[in-house]
């Protein structure tokens, strides 16, 4: 059952990589300019000059070849060179990626602490008065554009990490406190807390139980807020991530390396959300 | 209504109100330069001061609030209505539809946002017209935002299909399209309305983002993201606080726009 699930997710991920990529090609093949080279502008080169050119991009014009092309090249570990850059993605990618693992984990380290411990203390204390004030810092937080925090940070002289922990708690802290205030009310809690049983207790042993595969969900969902978040703050911040990389890329429309990008940026969130899926499968099992 | 939403609607409508009234309140327009006064503070004359190049700043925030405020139901209604065609067909044609459509669902759901409209906008020429950026902005998030709603009104569209009223008009010996735009359609409206309502804060938000990255709405056309960028050149908060009044006005609105749709998202959820 649980080789089945995994091998499910295995097959999704490779399915939408495979899309992902036929997607990304349709879009860098019809982008406006695409066929068009700077060299075919040089007013120096003959008629016959700029149709030879034109004909050795000739097989990138039919979108299943260029993308066969790209995934074969992928495949190798060639994802190609970067029209503004000058440099293979590949590097790019590797010199770049250990900072945003780095900015993007403290973040949700942060985020993760900030929102569990606002929404314990809420269920736990149970006055409507701090509900109110945590609600109210969450909601404050969530209405400030991401790219304003990472502003703000600068400003602050504040990590980059801890401006993406700021945009993301706002969201989990909503459905951690949610999930607990309802299990916080279930009968069986409400009894083992008119027993005298300890509240981390009752946290360990009977609240996470029920809770804990909702929880990992929304873990590996708030994965996906976190790198989204990274390219705000790293752009602004003047942080050298691969969230600036795809800022750049956008501003100079090189697509290709976005393209690369955003596949892996998708690979990866897809692999959280799976990971998330799986190990709450494996926490319902224990609990059946 | 409870009193509270009655003033969060009132004070929203008063910020609509004063944007759509921004020819008379500003009649020098977004764009006009007062360069004998280039980078001054708050005056009599400007009440927000003026930018480096001596553009109004009261003026642009005027015209700014305009264009998001009136710009992102426009989106909304875009996406809830390709929400509603994707996702109402898929949940009333069920089978081998409805997973092709919840497919295309998750692999646009499984890029965050930020991401997903950053390529998007990069696929298409940055280095256009004002107008043509505003509408090419608003249309990609309309464009792009339909898929967290259009699983939520495929799960509500199959749940309808099943439903009691449905089976009656289809034993009467209605089917198809008649069936589906006549008696499940119009039952869906609760949904869609809440869906479409809380979409307005969300596309604010990321039109606001795209505009400090530089990919918004093109100068000298004004927007909140826009207006928000001015915000790089700070070195402290001290220095010009009058530059922070674009970003508490969009807390305040978007924060109303929260309190005023709680109930709507239980609606949607």
């Amino acid at each position: 059952m649980l080789g089945w699930r995994i091998a499910r997710h295995g097959l999704a991920l490779v399915a939408i990589v495979l899309l992902g990529g036929l997607l990304s090609a349709t879009l860098v093949r019809l982008a406006p300019g695409f066929d068009v080279d700077e060299e075919q502008l040089d007013p120096h080169l003959s008629t016959e000059s700029v149709r030879a050119l034109r004909e050795t991009r000739r097989e990138e014009r039919n979108i299943f070849s260029f993308w066969l092309h790209s995934m074969q090249l992928a495949a190798k570990g060639d994802l190609g060179t970067s029209l503004s850059l000058g440099q293979p993605v590949t590097t790019l990618l590797r010199e770049r990626a250990p900072l945003t693992l780095r900015l993007v984990s403290m973040g949700l380290l942060f985020s993760w602490a900030v929102a569990m411990a606002m929404a314990l203390s809420a269920a736990w204390l149970r006055a409507s008065a701090y509900d109110a004030l945590t609600t109210l810092v969450s909601g404050t937080f969530l209405c400030i554009p991401a790219a304003v925090l990472a502003l703000l940070s600068v400003l602050w002289n504040v990590p980059g990490s801890l401006a993406i922990g700021l945009i993301v708690f706002p969201r989990v802290y909503r459905y951690a406190r949610n999930l607990l205030a309802k299990a916080y009310s279930l009968p069986h809690i409400v009894t083992a807390r008119a027993k005298g049983i300890g509240e981390l207790r009752i946290l360990f042993w009977h609240v996470i139980p029920v809770t804990g595969a909702q929880l990992l969900a929304v873990a590996g969902v708030s994965v996906s807020m976190a790198v989204g978040a990274a390219i705000p703050v790293e752009a602004l911040c003047g942080l050298p991530g691969v969230g600036q990389l795809a800022w750049q890329a956008a501003l100079s429309r090189d697509l290709p390396l976005l393209m690369n990008i955003t596949i892996l940026v998708t690979l990866v969130t897809l692999l959280a959300n799976s990971a998330a899926d799986v190990f709450g499968h494996m926490l319902r099992g224990q609990e059946a | 209504m409870t009193a509270w939403r009655r003033l969060a609607c009132a004070l929203l409508l008063l910020v609509v109100s004063v944007s759509l009234a921004a020819s008379w309140l500003a009649p020098g327009g977004y764009a006009r330069q007062y360069r004998e006064a280039a980078g001054a503070p708050p005056s009599a004359a400007h009440w927000l001061g003026t930018d480096e190049i001596g553009r109004d700043r009261f003026a642009r925030l005027l015209y700014g609030t305009r264009i998001s405020l009136l710009l992102a139901p426009a989106a909304a209604l875009l996406s809830t209505l390709m929400a509603a065609l994707v996702g109402g067909l898929a949940g009333y044609m069920g089978g081998l539809w409805a997973r092709l459509a919840m497919a295309a669902t998750d692999l646009f759901l499984s890029l965050p946002w930020l991401f997903l409209l950053i390529t998007v906008r990069a696929v298409m020429p940055l280095n256009v017209s004002p107008m043509a950026s505003v509408l090419v902005t608003f249309s990609m998030l309309g464009l792009l935002g339909w898929t967290s709603a259009a699983r939520v009104l495929c799960a509500r569209t199959r749940s309808l299909r099943d439903a009691d009223f449905v089976r009656q008009a289809r034993a009467s010996g209605i089917r198809g399209r008649r069936l589906f735009w006549i008696h499940v359609m119009p039952n869906l409206r609760p949904a869609l309305y809440a869906q479409f309502w809380i979409s307005i804060p969300v596309f604010i938000l990321s039109e606001a983002n795209l505009g400090i990255l530089g990919l918004g709405v093109a100068e000298p056309m004004p927007s909140w993201g826009s207006l928000l960028k001015e915000l790089e050149g700070l070195t402290s908060i001290g220095e010009e606080p009058w530059k922070f009044v674009p970003l508490i006005l969009l807390v305040v609105v978007v924060t109303l726009f929260q309190f005023v749709l709680s109930k709507q998202e239980e609606v949607a959820a």
